[in-house]
């Protein structure tokens, strides 16, 4: 097991995807996060003295901003898991994969703590991204960007283990869906137009709201614990999981996609 | 060189269906060690798929395929018991020939070291820090050669190995796998040209639909001699010919005789007062005996 570990840690670190990734993520995250910073921070006072409009107080800022990590840089991550399992079949190199480790469970189990850890460096370089740029900015704009609190350390690890497990539930979609491009394409779908209208949805009645709080994005939310979406948007905050819930729900998620797909296109006759 | 032991491989009564077609039939062989094996046929006619069951990639319908009595996925040191090539594409394009080997030393526990001794051997040193992507089909046939060497194995199953080779990597190849098999190693390697591996192999195992049409040695293939003899009372000759125990067939304005050596046939027509037009030996080609047995009127192109 350990040798199939080592073999899919160079198989990642050999080729170039993982760090053109990771620097789109860190650009991205950073980028939205200086932007939020320079909104918020600035819009702060202005809001704060304006009837109806939402509020934000200066504690829930740094949250806001950092958790942009995974509230939109999840998908990076999610990306990297189904490349590195869907790029065994598109290169048909889970021929030489299997003739050195003929025990196929094993190489998808190696790719998964490999991804997850791929996933908590996705998530530390995220962070960096967020709180890098972000933190300064609030502090500029004259916010606390509480950056000696306890709490906020809570949180960035949160985001980590989160980033983490998305690289996971990736890593499951490209054993179900084994051809790259559909996986791509569904996994697009799903958490750019399809989630967010099903949380909108959800989030219009009551019980609506206790099936959608089990969705991966929400659930993800919730593990986090901030996000400008749930921040932003009173209804959907009517109905979230425990952090440690959200955390299950999503590790429940990968490991039913890596279980189904590995009884499924991982047992196929490799031709 | 301190190989693990080369171990027989067996087929016994494999059979592939993939769904409606019959891919392989019930083939039965064994491959041993210190011979290189032919495993011959056209197109099509199951080698890959029955090689890819073998190797445990592909699920047999029936029947079994081992390695000294061990299924493949059975093996403790799968790559150093068992050296593969199967095709010229399965590599990651933007690794690198380097980095190709060595993920899959890491996954069979092989040293790091084996990694640039085997690029060595398949004089492939000088371009290993290259992305494969840029590589020759000749150049992924000595990186696929080098993934099967990588673990030192006493077996060695070569698909097509000589498939897009210029001549002199042709020759090259030829004189490896002779050392190979030397140095008391299993060798089985597929073709579907015969005269591609006519000068390296020892044994051939011919299938044809799945099936096998013959086993034996290159010099059993070759026999197929027989006398072609001519005389003005044609019809008068074949009956003589037929008496003394001959197969004649009339070929060309000429009778084709086996079972029968020249020599007799010219005795036999002097005592039966038939002057002869015509006699002589006539060797069958190898080529012509491996088609004969393969015979599809319709030959499928280069594409596997």
């Amino acid at each position: 097991m350990i040798r199939a570990i080592r073999s899919e840690y160079r198989k990642l670190t050999s080729t170039s995807g993982w760090w053109i990734l990771l620097l789109i993520l860190v650009g991205y995250v950073g980028f939205t996060a200086a932007l939020l910073a320079g909104l918020f921070g600035a819009l702060g006072e202005q809001l704060a003295g304006t009837q109806g409009a939402p509020q934000l107080d200066s504690e829930s800022l740094p949250p806001i901003i950092y958790s942009t990590t995974t509230a939109i840089g999840y998908v990076f991550p999610l990306i990297l898991g189904v490349l590195v399992v869907t790029s065994e079949f598109r290169h048909q190199t889970l021929t030489p994969t299997f003739l050195a480790t003929p025990r196929r469970w094993r190489v998808l189990a190696a790719k998964l703590v490999v991804l997850f850890g791929a996933g908590a460096v996705y998530g530390v370089a995220g962070v960096l991204g967020s709180v890098g740029l972000g933190a300064p900015i609030l502090a500029l704009t004259g916010n606390d960007a509480a950056i000696d609190s306890g709490e906020t350390w809570l949180l960035l690890a949160r985001i980590v283990l989160a980033m983490a497990i998305w690289a996971v539930v990736g890593a499951g979609i490209g054993a179900l869906i084994p051809n790259q491009i559909a996986a791509i394409v569904v996994v697009l779908a799903f958490t750019q137009f399809v989630e967010p209208i099903l949380r909108f949805a959800a989030s219009i009645w009551a019980w609506t709201a206790d099936v959608g709080k089990f969705l991966p994005g929400a659930a993800s939310d919730a593990l986090v614990g901030a996000s400008f979406y749930t921040t932003l948007s009173p209804a959907a905050a009517t109905a979230t999981l425990e952090w440690w819930q959200g955390g299950l729900v999503l590790i429940g998620i990968a490991t039913t996609f890596a279980a189904a797909g590995a009884m499924t296109s991982w047992r196929k006759d490799v031709t | 060189m301190a190989f693990r032991a080369a171990s027989t491989i067996e087929f016994s009564g494999i059979s592939k269906r993939f769904g409606g077609v019959v891919a392989v039939d019930d083939l039965t062989f064994t491959v041993e060690p210190g011979v290189v094996t032919g495993f011959l046929g056209p197109n099509g006619a199951g080698k890959t798929t029955t090689l890819r069951m073998l190797l445990g990639l592909v699920r047999p319908t029936s029947g079994s395929a081992t390695f000294g009595g061990s299924a493949y996925h059975e093996l403790a040191q799968p790559l150093s018991t068992v050296g593969t090539a199967l095709e010229a594409s399965s590599f990651h394009p933007g690794r690198s020939a380097r980095n190709h080997l060595r993920v899959y030393a890491a996954a069979a526990g092989i040293d790091d070291g084996r990694v640039a001794n085997v690029l060595k051997t398949v004089g492939l040193v000088e371009f290993a820090d290259r992305k494969v992507g840029g590589y020759s089909m000749g150049m992924r046939q000595r990186l696929g050669l080098a993934f099967a060497l990588l673990g030192d194995p006493g077996v060695l199953v070569l698909d097509e190995p000589s498939n897009g080779l210029d001549p002199e990597g042709i020759r090259w190849m030829r004189g490896f796998l002779r050392a190979l098999a030397d140095d008391g190693r299993t060798v089985l390697i597929s073709s579907h040209v015969l005269s591609e591996v006519q000068q390296s192999v020892d044994r051939v195992v011919i299938i044809r639909r799945g099936r096998s049409v013959f086993q034996g040695s290159l010099d059993a293939l070759e026999t197929g001699s027989h006398v072609a003899v001519d005389a003005a009372d044609r019809a008068g000759l074949a009956r003589v010919l037929l008496t003394a125990g001959g197969v004649v067939d009339e070929v060309g304005g000429m009778l084709r005789v086996t079972g029968i050596d020249a020599i007799q046939v010219g005795e036999l027509a002097l005592s039966a007062h038939l002057p002869l037009r015509h006699l002589a030996t006539e060797h069958v080609g190898l080529e012509d005996v491996f088609l004969d047995l393969v015979g599809d009127p319709e030959r499928s192109g280069e594409t596997p």
